[in-house]
């Protein structure tokens, strides 16, 4: 990802922010120009809930580049208090421990790293939760 | 530094990450007599100073119950940035919702940059300038390998949210202050990957006669001894320091146990006075007074006097203890933990 890009995309992947469509209320996450239900560009931003449980998930063993490092890692569709659904690294779990289901939360954490001068892009993560 | 106006701590949170590394496997690849601590805390792959800085921001926000907007500084005091030049300050306040209009910057002093950012954000919102301001002690701290070092640095961090009255506060500030000398007992040169240190030269020039100065300082300025405190916490690079500490100032060990997470954590650095005083508040009653005592080599040490208010008991249990985050490990043995933290040449 380019710095600037990387750097339009903060606010959204820190804070968890997607869009809801003024005309059908339908929410999207990530973000986009248009809404994909009904087509509207009438959009607003909407913090999205940061708890929810895993619908399903998988184990990453061959990562694309700038992701090795990291392996192997999980990935799962986690489905939002609010009914969003994401799709997001999850971390701090082991993959034998892993149920569908179970109750997860966003954390803060290192996505990419631009190796040992570029930019060290953060964002949000999945993590059990924590009571 | 007595304080004209009420100021205390209206929120706070803790973070620790959940690997762990016993001291045992430590011994068992570089050899050594004993062990300082059971076990210390290291980050994953993707976490850093900066993403233990923001969980522990969070946590604070959410324990507060402020609006995020409401903030006016986000200082985070770490000697492990993850830029050299890059402020990690930035980065938690755009991910905690306080930005634009906000001061940010980072603190360095050693093991006492968190609490050197504290008194800022007492001066900052006890002169009006501003309704609240977080301070942050984060660190991941590196030993060089096969170093006394590396038995206890490592990784965790606590944020506080001070306000001035009538904000609802957990606990209200009643002095601090700061003892500090040039004392060379640890150091680490730009570029350099791991700290050199004085071995036996960090013990009484260096974090005795601060900790006990600074400790001495405050109690005497406010005319308290050491059986005002319920509890006290101190800088903990190991178990035996805070305990000498605490023993030489009057201070019982059912006074500094609570907050004496050292032996299953290790030394999380500027992570390490805030993250006691934390632990010391998840049980702390309303009344209870406590005094808080940072170390940062280099050095110098800041002394807290607090007294807990009525609002903690509420309050507290909104967000997890910091019980509930070392309870929560994962163990690594010493191969993976070199991978970790970035010990092996690609």
């Amino acid at each position: 990802m380019s710095v600037p890009r990387y750097w339009r995309e903060t606010k959204y992947r820190y804070r968890l922010i997607g869009q809801m469509c003024a005309q059908c209320g339908s929410v999207m996450f990530p973000r986009s120009g248009v809404c994909s239900p009904c087509g509207s560009v009438d959009l607003e931003e909407v913090k999205l809930a940061e708890t929810g449980h895993v619908v399903t998930w998988t184990v990453v063993r061959n990562p694309p580049a700038g992701y090795m490092e990291y392996a192997p890692y999980l990935v799962a569709l986690v489905e939002l208090d609010d009914g969003v659904r994401v799709l997001s690294q999850l971390v701090d779990i082991e993959p034998i421990k892993m149920k569908t289901g179970m109750r997860v939360e966003a954390a803060f954490r290192r996505v990419k790293v631009d190796g040992n001068s570029g930019i060290i892009e953060y964002g949000y993560k999945f993590r059990p939760l924590i009571e | 530094m007595k304080i004209d106006r009420g100021v205390g701590i209206v929120g706070y949170g803790a973070y620790i990450p959940m690997n762990r590394l016993r001291a045992s496997e430590v011994k068992r690849v570089w050899g050594g007599s004993g062990t300082p601590i059971e076990e210390k805390s290291v980050v994953a792959m993707d976490e850093d100073t900066i993403t233990i800085a923001v969980e522990c921001a969070r946590y604070a926000v959410k324990r507060a119950g402020i609006d995020p907007q409401e903030i006016g500084a986000v200082y985070v005091g770490t000697e492990s940035k993850p830029y050299a030049v890059k402020p990690s300050g930035t980065v938690v306040a755009e991910a905690i919702g306080a930005t634009p209009n906000v001061l940010a910057a980072d603190y360095e002093f050693a093991c006492k940059a968190g609490t050197e950012a504290f008194q800022t954000c007492i001066g900052l919102v006890s002169s009006g300038m501003m309704k609240y301001a977080m301070a942050i002690g984060a660190d991941t701290a590196q030993g060089r390998p096969g170093d006394a070092l590396e038995y206890t640095a490592s990784c965790g961090g606590a944020a506080y949210i001070f306000g001035k009255k009538p904000a609802r506060t957990l606990a209200e500030i009643e002095g601090s202050c700061s003892y500090v000398t040039d004392t060379p007992d640890f150091w680490r040169r730009e570029h350099e990957m791991y700290p050199r240190h004085g071995n036996r030269f960090t013990g009484e020039p260096a974090y005795f006669k601060h900790v006990i100065g600074a400790a001495k300082e405050l109690m005497g300025e406010l005319g308290t001894e050491a059986g005002d405190y319920k509890y006290a916490v101190f800088h903990q690079p190991n178990v035996k320091f805070p305990i000498k500490a605490a023993r030489t100032l009057g201070f019982s060990m059912d006074a500094i146990k609570p907050g004496l997470i050292v032996p299953f954590v290790g030394n999380t650095y500027s992570g390490s006075t805030p993250l006691g005083l934390a632990a010391t508040l998840d049980i702390a009653d309303p009344g209870d007074r406590i005094l808080a005592v940072s170390y940062g080599s280099g050095a110098g040490s800041d002394a807290f006097s607090l007294t807990v208010q009525d609002a903690i008991t509420n309050d507290r249990r909104l967000e997890p203890a910091v019980s509930r985050f070392v309870d929560r490990k994962r163990y690594i043995d010493y191969s993976v933990y070199s991978k970790l933290r970035g010990k092996i040449v690609k």
